[in-house]
């Protein structure tokens, strides 16, 4: 099907979301939509999907105009969208998800398993996404989860698929059997709109990508004549640096030693199993792996916020494994934690607040019990100049700001005090291509002024570009850390629960 | 899902082994001491009306030896729970233990005496009418994603319509489809508060509860007491299968009841199919598991919890009719006595299916007929003691049984469209 976006505008209160978008997706092809956070990227998905209405502009299918009064008519005209939040019910089998809405009855609204089963086995074969009908979702692989999403949607007979960052949760290797249906899709002369930040991945599978730059398209380019350097460019609107200038650097002493920590989830099951890991001055350790296998409790453990099973954690030689949040901090451990909003900043407080609140009891922000609102104000002011953190104002909440500002207000919080450790999680999640340079850069120059540090990141392009040494979680096991370099494809082996000699071997 | 690890098994089975032999030390040491010589007679025939049917000899058995067997047999599993464990049946072997205990138990009670097996069996029955239909209209609400703890309320405005319906026209049928109705009306009430004004919803429950408890306590007070005649409803007869109803023990248990129980198990085999075998039931689920999902594949979200809320609402007025036109046959202030808090432990010992539900309102129902029985045993325990058996075996069996249970994952969650 030939999909054409003329003129959609979308307005929300104070912000054109899109404005005067102009998109044309062929038969049978593969179009990448290329954008920062808020360039308005879902907003126009959620138009083509019905779930929102444009205030100008038409959609035409094949030639004639339609209008969307929700999802249900989008579906009718051969629209499917597999969302970046799976829309499965986790208790229900494949099967049931994809008939969901479709059905399959034998009369009396009595449900026909055996008929719907046949389908979906059928559709799985026909496309080569193997799914097993019986099995119940939530015991699936986050991958075979995007295969059923996308069943479903073909099962509806859908002619155009719109993937929304589909690749932000898998694997390299998932992440390949994806581009691999993808293709077969494509030949079936299926449309697919495909969403993503990652500019490689546009590079290595879309026909044609349109770069959408605050509510605009700004271009349309062809990916095997155009270089990241340039998509990138585009996508933020100046000159960006896609790689981070790290100069080679001794390490200096141990500064974090973790031997054997055990941490345990809420079901009293490990999620942190045996970890040992040293981390010098003057270096980054990265820690990779896809999400849930364990970095966050790690993390969570190291910083003082849970408490350990198991194992002892020493900081520059003091055992400081029964240590609590607020003595960590002030033995000069800094934390940008992987959920800002929830863990980072108090939405509801300035900006000079969060700017200054781990030391808010502590002088020079406070003296005999009584808040010094001068030397907050004119220490905020330093760090918002010094961070480049674009607010209002530093009376400004924290909460209104954009996901990169802060970003911003926390790595300022964070590295405006002399640190010895420095631990990062997701430190870029959610965060436009600019600050992320930003942070990048910042980052660095802490490891250069004799900090350790360690990131934790599902990002592979910023583990490799950070990482002096890199080492993955899997299943609560911590591999490595190896010396950089370590190719992208023995890392993603690692990341899929490779051993060291497989994945190093197969990539020799 | 979740599978206990081996120390968490471990545990488990040595507490429930502990338990048993607990339970089996009371039954030796109680129940089969200083009853050397008496006997107790099981009595299984209907002494109620005229069998048509060939009659069942009474059971005679010595209390001592068969308290002793009892305990016997309730040490010897639970000392092989407590050793190497059953694993995962460890719940339904625990089940079994406590009902020999509990006959353990009957044997001693009614020592010297006859027990009126049928009765405290059809007891059973009649009590769990109103406290199935309630699980069931939870299990409805719950399903779609709106908690329903005015249950209670839905038993009390239809029992005092269904009175007054019945009254009025000297037709039970009315009387039932008043009752109906009220409760509908009551389910509607909290369908609109919290799904279209998304008010928490336990709040919305209690406020219903307090609400059709003052309603009907006033109405009772100025129109029910004044005037006699509108509080004397015509009731539901017993009505005997034909066939079916001459089985012995059989028959009377299960065939030879009054609508309601009729209605009620027909209620649960009818819910239970369409919940997990219709089309209307997969959507119902999607919508209290993952509305989002649901909507996004053209299921109208509102106007499924709307007709689940409110067919819920209707399901527990035919419950509430009950106390009106069957069980008491006249209306009075709070007579549910609590009872739709009951059917709501029943709807979570039975893990919001409607089998479970009805096997729940089995276990509860027992404990309420069984009051009554030893009641007019008179075993030397206060009756007013008695009365609190069917609240005592709630909070025994819910704290014990219900353990890691999973809700319907956005139950009580207003949907909010983006």
């Amino acid at each position: 099907m030939k999909l054409e976006l003329r003129g959609i505008t979308k307005r929300f209160p104070g912000v054109v979301a899109n404005d005067a978008v102009d998109l044309v997706i062929e038969e049978g092809e593969i179009h990448g939509l290329l954008g920062e956070n808020g360039a308005g990227k879902s907003t126009l998905m959620n138009i083509l999907y019905g779930l929102y209405t444009a205030d100008e502009g038409e959609v035409l299918i094949d030639g004639e105009p339609v209008t969307f009064a929700g999802p249900g008519d989008a579906i009718d005209a051969g629209i499917g969208m597999v969302h970046q939040h799976f829309m499965l019910v986790p208790v229900f089998t494949v099967a049931e998800n994809i008939t969901l809405g479709v059905e399959h009855t034998k009369g009396l609204g009595l449900l026909d398993r055996r008929s719907a089963e046949a389908e979906v086995h059928r559709l799985s074969e026909e496309f080569g996404l193997p799914v097993d009908p019986h099995a119940v979702v939530e015991d699936l692989p986050v991958g075979v989860q995007q295969r059923v999403e996308i069943l479903k949607a073909l099962h509806r007979e859908a002619r155009l698929l719109i993937l929304d960052e589909p690749t932000a949760v898998l694997t390299p290797q998932e992440t390949e059997d994806l581009f691999r249906a993808m293709r077969s899709l494509k030949e079936s002369g299926r449309s697919i709109v495909f969403i993503s930040h990652k500019l490689k991945e546009h590079k290595a599978i879309v026909d044609r990508i349109s770069v959408l730059r605050r509510g605009r398209i700004v271009g349309t380019a062809d990916p095997a004549t155009t270089s990241e350097q340039e998509l990138a460019n585009l996508m933020v609107g100046r000159p960006v640096g896609l790689t981070v200038d790290k100069a080679d650097r001794e390490t200096g002493e141990a500064v974090l030693a973790v031997r054997g920590i055990t941490v345990l989830d809420a079901r009293g099951k490990p999620a942190v199993d045996g970890v040992d890991l040293d981390v010098h001055r003057g270096e980054i350790v990265a820690i990779a792996g896809v999400e849930g296998n364990g970095q966050t409790e790690l993390v969570r453990a190291i910083t003082g916020l849970d408490p350990v099973a198991g194992g002892t954690i020493e900081l520059l030689g003091r055992d400081v494994t029964a240590f609590g949040r607020k003595e960590l901090l002030r033995a000069g451990v800094g934390h940008i934690p992987e959920d800002r909003n929830r863990e980072g900043i108090v939405g509801d407080f300035t900006v000079a607040e969060n700017l200054v609140l781990p030391m808010w009891d502590a002088a020079p922000f406070a003296e005999r019990g009584r808040r010094r609102f001068g030397a907050i104000a004119e220490v905020a002011e330093r760090e918002v100049d010094d961070f480049d953190i674009r607010t209002p104002s530093i009376h400004t909440t924290a909460g209104s700001l954009s996901g990169g500002n802060a970003q911003k207000v926390v790595v300022a919080r964070e590295f405006a005090r002399p640190l010895d450790l420095l631990v990062a999680a997701q430190p870029t999640r959610g965060v436009d291509v600019g600050s992320i340079e930003y942070i990048h850069r910042r980052i660095v120059d802490k490891r250069n002024e004799g900090a350790a540090v360690v990131i934790v990141s599902s990002e592979l392009d910023e583990v490799l570009a950070l990482a002096d040494r890199v080492a993955v979680m899997f299943h609560g096991r911590l591999v490595g850390p190896f010396p950089m370099p370590v190719s992208r494809e023995a890392v993603g082996l690692l990341m899929a629960g490779a051993t060291p000699d497989e994945a190093m071997g197969a990539t020799r | 899902m979740t599978t206990a690890t081996p120390p968490d098994l471990d545990r488990r089975n040595r507490r429930f082994g502990i338990f048993a032999l607990v339970l089996a030390a009371i039954a030796g040491a109680v129940f089969a001491t200083g009853t050397a010589g008496v006997a107790t007679t099981f009595q299984l025939n209907d002494v109620f009306g005229e069998p048509a049917y060939a009659t069942l000899p009474a059971v005679v058995v010595p209390v001592a030896p068969t308290a002793l067997f009892l305990a016997l047999v309730i040490a010897g599993v639970g000392l092989y729970q407590a050793v190497r464990g059953f694993g995962d049946r460890a719940t339904i072997v625990i089940s079994v233990l406590l009902g020999l205990f509990v006959l353990a138990f009957l044997v001693w009670a009614a020592r010297g005496q006859q027990l009126q097996v049928l009765a405290l069996l059809r007891g059973t029955m009649r009590a769990a009418v109103p406290l199935a239909l309630g699980a069931l209209s939870g299990v409805l609400c719950e399903r779609a994603g709106v908690i329903n703890i005015a249950i209670e309320g839905q038993f009390l405005a239809a029992a005092f319509t269904a009175a007054l319906v019945s009254s009025a026209t000297g037709s039970p049928w009315l009387g039932l489809v008043g009752g109906i109705l009220a409760g509908g009306l009551v389910g509607a009430l909290l369908a609109v508060l919290s799904i279209r004004y998304r008010a928490d919803q336990i709040v919305v429950g209690v406020v219903l509860i307090v609400l059709a408890t003052g309603v009907t306590s006033f109405l009772t007070s100025q129109l029910l007491v004044p005037n006699p005649g509108l509080n004397a409803p015509d009731r539901f007869g017993a009505v005997t299968v034909p066939v079916l109803g001459d089985i012995p023990l059989i028959g009377p248990l299960l065939f030879r009841h009054s609508v309601t129980v009729y209605l009620m198990l027909l209620a649960v085999v009818v819910v239970q199919i369409a919940l997990f075998r219709t089309r209307w039931g997969l959507r119902l689920r999607a919508v209290g598991e993952h509305p989002k999902a649901a909507d996004t594949v053209g299921i109208r979200v509102l106007a499924t919890r709307y007709r689940a809320v409110i067919l819920g609402g209707m399901v527990a007025g035919i419950g509430g009719a009950y106390f009106t036109l069957d069980a008491a046959g006249q209306f009075s202030r709070e007579m549910s006595g609590g009872r739709g808090f009951i059917a709501l432990a029943a709807m979570l010992v039975g893990r919001y299916s409607p089998a479970g539900a009805l096997g729940a309102a089995l276990i509860f129902g027992f404990a309420d007929a069984l009051s009554t029985s030893l009641q007019i045993l008179n075993v030397g325990i206060p009756s007013t003691l008695l009365l609190t058996a069917p609240y005592v075996v709630t909070i025994l069996v819910v704290a014990g049984l219900v353990g890691r249970l999973r809700m319907p994952a956005a139950d009580g969650q207003p949907y909010v469209k983006e």
